[in-house]
């Protein structure tokens, strides 16, 4: 016996929609066995996790917090895998943004101008553009594979803001601890409402996520992107460079990333330490993902997302337990939502004793 | 009971009392955690501490804590719950906090904090520290004592004043004993990393030390002095079952006495921020038996403890030079704590230049 996955001939509209929903379903009821089985009641462990956090106002900060650098890498990763261009090394160039737009608060600190925060984003992007332009120029002049080369920049991006924070770029103050001098006021990234500390970078966000959604459908950009995507041969046909692509995309996923990087060191961290990031870069691809490359889908699979990290500290403090089988809860969450998906292209073929099969027949 | 009382609280909660229901009559003491509680080094230190609170006043107060929080952001959103969930007095047990501990006290007055090992203070914000550098000038007694060679190894994480203190401390302690005696450093850039913490340990033996410390928390470097059979000193935590035949001793952190001095404190309504730093005399440091040595070799760290405990020895006294021979202390002059916090120089006899 084996188990095969067909692909589906047309894909159900009705079940592209439910499919989410199903999937929180049977995340509920298999994550209420599991808390009912650590002997926690899985109404209130369900009620913690979900909704909690959005009752309070200074959790609806969090919330966008935590979901904006999520959402402005994956849209711009977005562009990047509909059009067949694998980035897996946002992270890095979250990273590099970050190093970039800090130059003016840590190098020329003295400087303090209104000016200053909008030349640090703009810094920041072309930080994390610049370091995207290293795989883009590497796969379209050389045809080498942007995944791996995009990935093990990463590490170099990591180790290289090790190095500035304990070295040149140290705090003259900190009593020899890696970071940087903290920001100037100038230089920090103000709250979007007064009510709490999100800060502009969810601003940013919703922002990038509506003009790559309007590039997407409206412009022949966006066309381009998913011709060349599906058919880099018709693309060409149609009169589309594949190179041109890549350095675009590359180029537009690197600069969003950036500008992640250096709205959440300058809105949250204010200074740059050792790690800035616990990942934002890596989670963004399960982001993009979970909103089926959609700009608009990421914007709400990002807040999902953040809500699973906050619902988690909820449940741990509501029902003083550790923080495992939280983990377990959010994958059993991310499995059950990519399978349904999965499932609404394929479906499970099982390969019985197949009575057609001549072998099977000379055998006996 | 517990039951009914657990269901009225879900029931409150479920309407949105969340806070309200669950703050009963006991005190709620909260703990945040930079690691996991089973990670056998630091984290786990500050968790016993907890327990043994809840086993000295468990009748008047409930504790809490989250674990593997990172540092930065994330840090600051979590205290915050904590705060909001009605805790009266969080712990805050990574130096990375400092900053998010700061921010969220400016915004709970009613509410205590207390952070260990920074050096930022509030008036509801207290620090607290151990004096860990007391138990490695024995080790460097122990080390002097042990090796052949003259020459230990040292496995340092980062670069702070709190390492290069304790680097500072052993050498002092190992070079009353022998003045000709010098340490080996090697930077493992982390805390906890088992194969590069090991492959710290290899270089150092391979380069002829012959008794090795470590300022980081796994047990790697003590497997590999077991190995290579050499002596070695554990970490935070007695590291005897990775090296029963190796480990000579081992700082231990015990928190749980400073956590139910501060909590008694608070409870009785006497809790006022202080920057503490104890030491071996009150039970927030301890050493692990002395182990694999001669018996004079003991006699000695154990009285050298007792003057510690005693006051009578204070590690950093003078005569002391620094690496490059200037004086630092002059004959019978003690460091005060202030230089200590902010230490970053050698004393003679490291065989290491200080990254700067």
């Amino acid at each position: 016996m084996r188990i095969e996955l067909e692909r589906r001939p047309d894909v159900s509209k009705l079940f592209s929609i439910l499919s989410p929903f199903i999937a929180l379903g049977l995340t509920l009821v298999f994550g209420g066995i599991m808390f009912m089985l650590l002997g926690k009641d899985p109404l209130s462990a369900l009620y913690s996790f979900f909704i909690e956090p959005l009752t309070e106002v200074w959790s609806l900060h969090e919330l966008a917090i935590k979901a904006a650098p999520l959402i402005l890498i994956a849209v711009g990763l977005s562009v990047c895998y509909r059009s067949n261009n694998w980035n897996i090394g946002a992270e890095g160039q979250f990273i590099m943004g970050a190093i970039a737009g800090s130059i003016l608060p840590v190098v020329f600190y003295e400087w303090q101008s209104p000016l200053v925060l909008p030349l640090m984003m703009l810094l920041g992007m072309m930080g994390g553009a610049l370091f995207a332009a290293i795989p883009a120029f590497l796969k379209a002049h050389l045809n080498t594979n942007e995944i791996l080369t995009s990935l093990m920049l990463v590490y170099v991006a990591q180790l290289f803001l090790d190095w500035l924070v304990r070295g040149a770029w140290r705090n003259p103050g900190g009593m020899n601890f890696p970071e940087t001098r903290t920001f100037d006021a100038t230089a920090i990234l103000p709250e979007m409402i007064a009510s709490g500390r999100a800060h502009w970078g969810f601003g940013f966000a919703i922002l990038a996520a509506i003009l790559i959604w309007f590039m997407m459908r409206y412009t022949l950009k966006g066309f381009e992107i998913t011709v060349l995507g599906q058919s880099e041969r018709a693309g060409r046909f149609a009169g589309f460079s594949s190179r041109k692509m890549i350095w675009f995309s590359m180029l537009l996923s690197g600069a969003l990333a950036g500008l992640a990087g250096i709205a959440e060191v300058s809105g949250a961290i204010q200074q740059l330490r050792p790690v800035i990031s616990p990942g934002y870069g890596f989670t963004a691809i399960i982001v993009a993902f979970l909103g089926r490359l959609n700009p608009l889908g990421i914007v709400v699979a990002g807040l999902v997302l953040a809500l699973t990290y906050l619902g988690g500290e909820a449940v741990q403090v509501s029902l003083q337990i550790s923080d495992k089988p939280i983990r377990v809860f959010q994958g059993l969450l991310l499995f059950f939502v990519l399978s349904c998906d999965t499932l609404i292209h394929y479906k499970i073929r099982m390969m019985w004793f197949d009575l057609t099969d001549t072998t099977a027949d000379g055998v006996r | 009971m517990k039951k009914i009382l657990f269901a009225l609280a879900t029931t409150a909660a479920v309407i949105g009392f969340s806070a309200a229901a669950s703050a009963a009559d006991k005190a709620k003491i909260c703990f945040v955690y930079v690691g996991s509680k089973t990670d056998g080094g630091w984290t786990q230190a500050h968790d016993l501490g907890r327990q043994e609170l809840e086993k000295a006043l468990g009748d008047k107060i409930e504790t809490q804590f989250l674990e593997n929080v990172p540092e930065g952001p994330d840090a600051e959103r979590a205290i915050e719950r904590l705060a909001r969930s009605g805790c009266g007095l969080i712990f805050t047990t990574s130096f990375g906090f400092m900053d998010a501990t700061v921010k969220i006290a400016a915004k709970f007055p009613d509410v205590k904090f207390e952070h260990a090992t920074g050096y930022k203070t509030a008036p509801n914000l207290a620090t607290y520290n151990s004096r860990f550098y007391e138990g490695r000038y024995i080790q460097g007694q122990i080390a002097a004592k042990i090796s052949q060679k003259g020459v230990a190894g040292y496995i340092a994480s980062f670069p702070i004043p709190e390492v290069v203190m304790g680097i500072n401390s052993f050498v002092t302690g190992a070079r009353s004993i022998n003045p000709d005696f010098k340490i080996k450093v090697v930077w493992a850039n982390t805390w906890f990393d088992p194969g590069k913490e090991a492959d710290a340990a290899k270089a150092l033996i391979d380069q002829g030390v012959d008794v090795l410390t470590q300022h980081t928390d796994t047990t790697a470097p003590m497997q590999v002095a077991a190995e290579r059979g050499i002596k070695a000193f554990g970490q935070a935590s007695d590291m005897i079952k990775a090296g029963p035949e190796t480990q000579l001793t081992a700082i231990v952190d015990t928190w749980g006495a400073y956590y139910i001095k501060r909590t008694q404190a608070f409870i009785d309504g006497k809790w006022e921020t202080t920057s503490s730093w104890d030491g071996l005399k009150d039970g927030i440091l301890t050493m692990a038996p002395y182990t694999n040595m001669p018996d004079d070799v003991k006699a000695l760290a154990e009285a050298t403890q007792k003057k510690i405990e005693s006051g009578e020895l204070k590690p950093f006294t003078g005569p002391l030079k620094k690496q490059d021979g200037s004086e630092w202390l002059a004959a019978g002059v003690s460091s005060d704590d202030g230089t200590l916090l902010g230490i970053n120089f050698y004393v003679e006899g490291v065989d290491d230049k200080l990254p700067q």
